[in-house]
């Protein structure tokens, strides 16, 4: 016989033993060591039938295929481009996947996609020294132009979305903005006006911070509500967490004056 | 020659302090005060590793970077930055480290832990080691363990754990042996010595510094777990 060590949704850190037994399988995030089942992270206890797994509450991006992410163009050569998705490797983005456009031989690729922008591309193959390969061939999928990137901690990217969509939805319909969730935590904001995104901004930001508080969908309603139309415009400046690439100026580098 | 604690029992542990996320430009960042030794670690990555040639291609790596601060000691001015001692206590560091980590989701990349001690009074690779493995799991890594650690010892020949810089440099003799273990299984992943010991008071200073761990890990959960309260 096997009994559970811990309770539901209980906060628990690596190496803490889950449940005792063969009864229960160990699901993402723990491990088997004998008959125990094990937490292998810092996370939040889910168990669902035999199933025991550990959520994670930290980390960083860890590519998958399918997934939706917001990359900035790095680098880019004679057919292909270098997408930093927020992970060690950068995706690389090929001439074939990246525009259905006719490209003639020796066309200057910056006009398509230029170092320092950002696109919403999609992850088609993760090999398993984790190389990257991405198209911008799909419904959604674009350059991004205008509005703002916001950084969340990408394990929180579920919160944000909420349940089939509810609590993204619920933002743009406050905030009549745009907005793209990347899988790897960045968030694309665009609308008409500058307080409007500010006010999508701020919600998004205070899912991420009080994203394992309980009841956090009528918590963000009401902050929109009480919000809506009064974000001081003066405030709008400092959120954006990236800018554009600016290349640095390269004259007099080096020279003595 | 007998020796005689001044202010705690000699299986006692200096009083503890641990706080997680202190570093907030970090992954994940964590600090661990023991006595007057406070160490601070910072995790950073997984990120790219070159040069090339310290790839591996099946997992990540895991290094660490120890330093003392230049105030750090007691009156002289440390000199911070890389010295013979440094470098063998961030190997240390990164051996007793490496068997509780699972980089093996992260190939070809390197996971940097840097391990800062603002305020040193001995004990400072086990406060390290301490505040690193609480950093690593801030940071979400995949860990078999949390890895906790301190010194047993004996000053003028009585077992005793967590020495000071004052028992460290009893003038009767003293034995410093930094321990780290993973506590679920009690496994050892770092043991040095310095001096010289009978076989049984070795074993004694041992079985010391294992239940020391056994603390700490309780203080380290802790700290892990208070991040998250609810307010």
């Amino acid at each position: 016989m096997g009994n559970i060590l811990v309770e539901e949704k209980q906060i628990v850190v690596p190496g803490e033993v889950l449940a005792d037994g063969m009864d229960f399988l160990p699901a993402n995030g723990a491990f088997r060591e004998n008959d125990k089942v094990i937490s292998m992270r810092l996370g939040m206890v889910s168990v669902n039938g035999r199933l025991i797994k550990v959520i994670p509450l930290t980390g960083k991006y860890v590519p998958r295929k399918d997934d939706l992410v917001i990359g900035k163009v790095q680098d880019m050569n004679y057919s292909s481009w270098f997408i930093d998705v927020g992970y060690a490797n950068d995706g690389m983005l090929n001439m074939r996947e990246a525009t259905s456009d006719f490209i003639e031989r020796g066309a200057e690729l910056s006009k398509y996609y230029d170092i320092g922008d950002f696109v919403a591309a999609k992850i088609t193959n993760v090999t398993k020294s984790k190389m990257i390969d991405l198209t911008m061939k799909g419904p959604g999928l674009k350059k991004l132009v205008g509005g703002r990137i916001v950084q969340i901690t990408p394990v929180k990217v579920p919160r944000v979305v909420g349940k089939q969509g509810s609590m993204i939805g619920m933002i743009k319909q406050f905030t009549n903005c745009q907005i793209l969730v990347g899988q790897n935590g960045r968030v694309w904001v665009s609308g008409k006006e500058p307080t409007d995104e500010h006010l999508a901004v701020e919600a998004i930001l205070m899912i991420e911070e009080k994203s394992h508080v309980s009841g956090l969908t009528d918590k963000i309603k009401s902050f929109l509500e009480q919000h809506k139309g009064k974000m001081p415009v003066a405030s709008v400046a400092p959120k954006p967490v990236e800018k554009p690439f600016v290349k640095p100026k390269t004259d007099n580098q080096g020279e003595r004056k | 020659m007998s020796y005689k604690r001044p202010d705690r029992k000699e299986d006692e542990l200096r009083p503890m302090e641990a706080k997680v996320g202190v570093v907030k430009n970090a992954v994940g960042s964590a600090m661990f005060k023991i006595g007057k030794t406070i160490a601070v670690a910072a995790v950073y990555g997984p990120r790219e590793l070159h040069p090339r040639f310290l790839q591996n291609a099946e997992t990540g790596i895991l290094r660490c970077n120890y330093n003392m601060m230049a105030f750090s000691g007691s009156g002289n001015r440390v000199r911070p930055g890389p010295s013979r001692r440094s470098k063998e206590i961030a190997l240390v560091t990164t051996k007793a480290l490496e068997p509780a980590l699972d980089l093996s989701e992260f190939p070809k990349t390197v996971v940097d832990v840097f391990i800062e001690l603002i305020q040193t009074d001995a004990g400072t690779r086990c406060a390290g080691i301490c505040a690193a493995s609480m950093a690593l799991a801030d940071a979400g890594m995949n860990m078999k363990d949390l890895v906790c650690a301190v010194s047993g010892g004996t000053v003028g020949d009585v077992p005793v754990v967590d020495l000071d810089y004052s028992e460290e440099s009893y003038e009767g003799g003293a034995v410093d042996m930094p321990i780290a273990m993973m506590p679920r299984n009690g496994e050892i992943t770092l043991m040095q010595l310095d001096g010289v010991i009978s076989k049984e008071k070795l074993q004694e200073a041992i079985k010391l510094a294992k239940k020391g761990c056994l603390d700490i890990y309780k203080l380290q959960k802790e700290a892990l777990k208070a991040k998250y309260k609810e307010e």
